[in-house]
């Protein structure tokens, strides 16, 4: 007997909830317990008081799989509002990397001609190594990082996908 | 806002919120709100024998009355010993409020002694839970985790309250809105799906109810209001086992109970009706059977106050999300304002009655005095011999359950106490002490497997302790009968630690703890045995021999759909492929 599983598509939710003890383990162990895909996640707090954090979520699934995710994070006690940003349509998504190139010689000024084309920003220099800074989609920093294993990539880090939907309403 | 300690300002949040009975279990951590119960006049504890029966016994006052079980327990061990009542009060939506003991803030995270993550091992076991680092903050959470308990879609809500936070004092403060700052559930359904659905009720030619624990959830009136509508609709009703008692068993719209173990009416109805109203049910695997063989012609309405219930399993046609009673309100003015009148349904009827004629509930038995009992006849001689007294009867988990299920009829709500959705050996007995407390002067019947009996069988001693007349009707079958039942049907017979051996002498306990305590072993004696143990004042434990190797039919074997029901035992081929095999 094989186990099988269903292919799915990517999207993105945006998640408000109270800034509280525990909340992230409530909400990533929902995803565990239920066999939901989480493709990153990022969170902070967004308000004023502190009260409210915002989780950026990129899951996967079949379209009944993502409505169950959204019902089941909106039935959280403490969570206030689930949005599918992918299914509004036009949303902007962003997410930063930190990658370190070390070596020196042609493939020292390799890195430093392909970060420029990526408009990579050099924060941090020593004669043998660039720590780079590079914003965009996860798609544009997967490609960076992909370039830079062959220029002496020793390590990477980056923030997950957070996301906004365009025009003048919020979420 | 008084100033007192943070153990007084529990125990003061609980009579402000009405509560009068707190099962528990004393320990450490929790020995300041133990001195603040101290002869307390307004809140009764019953002291339990083992935590899990504490949860478990609050399940059944929660489920007799209505109210939410409230439960106290110790730090670790006592909070562990709690996990397995709580998910079960998860799974069947049953209002609970657990408070339990932490070890000192400044020891938390240190492993001291009796210290567990309560927050973190019930996390997922509870609708909401708190751990509470300040004396301030208890009077607003206790009134906060009421409201989510009975709030919505009820379950059950932890506080883990430190001991230094029991010791300190602090402002005791009552929220002046009790309410949560984001859970809103919806609780009045939209007009429109309300609409959409009666109109599709009206036009339906096979129709069917399909009723859950979400109308005994949504309070008796819910179940007044389904009884109008399944009248002025005229269409057949089932329901889970949840959801048994919501209508009336002898009225002839009734079909019994669906699923695995349901009739082969109710889920020949489902299979071929054009309209299914799904009323505060889930449409869990036990009821569904296979899913692309389920209800394959019909148009769905899916009433649930929790929308993740919808399209969770099976896609519907009509979401209406809200409290099962107000919906059903909603359809039946929706009814009378369109002037609908019931339809003919006098063929879909004729085909019913055809099913029916299968008579599935039958079983063959010996009719002399001296016979061998069958379990099914034990339940139906205790259903004739209890009629007239409202009993309440709660289960164990096994074959006795679903006998209890398909042979005792119900015909109001809240009589009926069973693990579904966990399936939790060792929650009939407590859950009957903790309805019996809460309505002491109504007849509390345990029907018990051997087996199940045996997990929480140390509450005889709360029993004694409290003089409360329960009745433990044990069918003794000698064997873990559902363990035995899927051995027989799945592994060619082969019982594999499913023997009940080295019991106990059930009359000899009985004794020892000071009960009643008899043993039926013919059917020649049963009914007069049952008789004694109604008659009899105060606890009763009744070994009642049944025919060991008896099977539960029907029976819908897991992965199958509706219409491939196993009637009787000829039916069964005794093996089945490996697919079959992984499904629970
Ligand atoms: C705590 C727990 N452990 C194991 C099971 C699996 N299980 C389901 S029914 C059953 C046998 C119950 O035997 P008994 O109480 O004698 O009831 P019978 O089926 O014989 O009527 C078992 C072991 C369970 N439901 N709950
Ligand atoms: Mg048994």
């Amino acid at each position: 007997m094989k186990i099988q599983t269903e292919a799915g598509e990517r999207h993105v939710l945006a998640v408000t909830v109270d800034n509280e003890s525990g909340i992230l383990a409530k909400i990533t162990g929902m995803f565990s317990a239920r066999g939901y895909n989480i493709e990153s996640l990022t969170v902070a707090d967004i308000s004023a008081d502190h009260a409210v954090s915002r989780i950026t979520i990129v899951t996967s699934g079949p379209p009944a799989v993502i409505d169950q995710i959204i019902a089941q994070l909106d039935r959280l006690v403490p969570v206030h509002s689930v949005t599918d940003l992918t299914d509004q349509g036009a949303h902007v998504e962003r997410e930063i990397a930190l990658v370190k190139v070390a070596g020196t010689g042609d493939k020292r000024i390799e890195a430093l001609r392909m970060a420029d084309v990526f408009r990579a920003k050099v924060v941090d220099t020593t004669l043998t190594s660039f720590i780079f800074e590079i914003t965009g989609s996860s798609d544009k920093v997967d490609r960076f990082v992909a370039l830079m294993r062959e220029c002496g990539l020793v390590e990477v880090g980056r923030t997950g996908v957070v996301a906004i939907a365009r025009g003048a309403e919020a979420v | 806002m008084t100033e007192m300690s943070g153990a007084d300002m529990v125990v003061q949040a609980l009579v402000d919120l009405g509560v009068d009975t707190v099962f528990g279990y004393p320990g450490g951590a929790v020995l300041p709100i133990y001195d603040a119960l101290f002869n307390h006049p307004q809140i009764k504890h019953i002291l339990v024998r083992h935590e899990q029966a504490a949860t478990h016994a609050a399940e059944g006052y929660a489920r007799a009355t209505g109210k939410p079980g409230v439960v106290l327990v110790t730090s670790g061990p006592g909070a562990t010993n709690a996990v397995t009542g709580i998910t079960d009060a998860l799974l069947d939506s049953i209002p609970m409020v657990v408070l339990t003991g932490q070890v000192p803030t400044n020891l938390i995270g240190t492993d001291a002694f009796q210290e567990c993550d309560t927050v973190g091992i019930t996390r997922h076991c509870t609708k909401h839970n708190y751990l509470v680092m300040d004396p301030d903050r208890l009077g607003p959470v206790i009134h906060e985790a009421f409201f989510i308990a009975t709030h919505g879609r009820p379950g059950p809500v932890v506080v883990d309250i430190p001991k230094n936070v029991q010791v300190a004092t602090g402002s005791y403060t009552v929220p002046e809105r009790i309410e949560h700052k984001s859970y809103r559930p919806q609780i009045e359904p939209d007009a429109d799906p309300i609409a959409k659905a009666i109109a599709l009720i009206a036009a339906a030619e096979r129709p069917v109810f399909y009723s859950g624990g979400g109308v005994i959830n949504a309070g008796p009136d819910a179940s007044a209001a389904l009884r109008q509508l399944v009248a002025l609709t005229g269409a057949p009703i089932t329901s889970t086992l949840m959801g048994l008692g919501a209508f009336p068993s002898d009225d002839p719209k009734w079909l019994g109970m669906l699923g695995m173990h349901g009739t082969y009416e109710a889920n020949m109805a489902m299979n071929r009706a054009d309209l299914i109203i799904a009323v505060g049910a889930r449409f869990d695997d036990r009821v569904t059977g296979r899913l692309d063989a389920f209800a394959p012609e019909a148009k769905k309405i899916h009433i649930d106050i929790d929308r993740s219930s919808i399209n969770k399993i099976v896609p519907v046609d009509i979401a209406i999300v809200g409290d099962a009673g107000r919906a059903l309100d909603a359809l039946i003015a929706a009814w009378q304002d369109r002037g609908h009148q019931a339809r003919d349904l006098g063929e879909w009827w004729r085909r019913i009655d055809g099913w029916r004629a299968t008579r599935c509930l039958d079983f063959p038995e010996k009719t002399e005095a001296s016979a061998e009992i069958m379990p099914q006849r034990a339940i139906k001689a205790l259903f004739d011999a209890t009629r007239g007294r409202d009993p309440i009867i709660t289960t164990e988990v096994g074959q006795h359950q679903m006998w209890a299920a398909q042979h005792f009829g119900f015909s109001a709500p809240n009589r009926w106490l069973t693990s579904g959705g966990l399936g939790t050996m060792g929650y009939g007995f407590p859950a009957a002490v903790g309805a019996q407390i809460a309505k002491p002067d109504r007849l509390v019947v345990c029907v018990a497997g051997e087996a199940s009996l045996q997990m929480n069988i140390q509450e005889m001693g709360t029993v004694s302790q409290y003089r409360l007349p329960v009745k433990i009707f044990i069918l003794n079958n000698e064997y873990m009968g559902m363990v035995r039942q899927w051995q027989e049907l799945t592994y060619e017979s082969r019982y594999s630690n499913s023997y009940s051996d080295s019991l106990p002498d059930f009359v000899k306990l009985a004794d020892a703890y000071g009960w009643t305590g008899l043993r039926i072993d013919t059917l020649g004696e049963l009914e007069d045995g049952i008789r004694t143990m109604i008659d009899t004042p105060g606890p009763v434990i009744v070994d009642c021999r049944v025919a060991k190797l008896a099977n539960c039919f029907p029976m819908i074997p897991s992965g199958a759909a509706h219409t491939d029901m196993i009637l009787q035992p000829s039916d069964v081929i005794g093996t089945m492929d490996d697919e079959a095999k992984a499904l629970v």
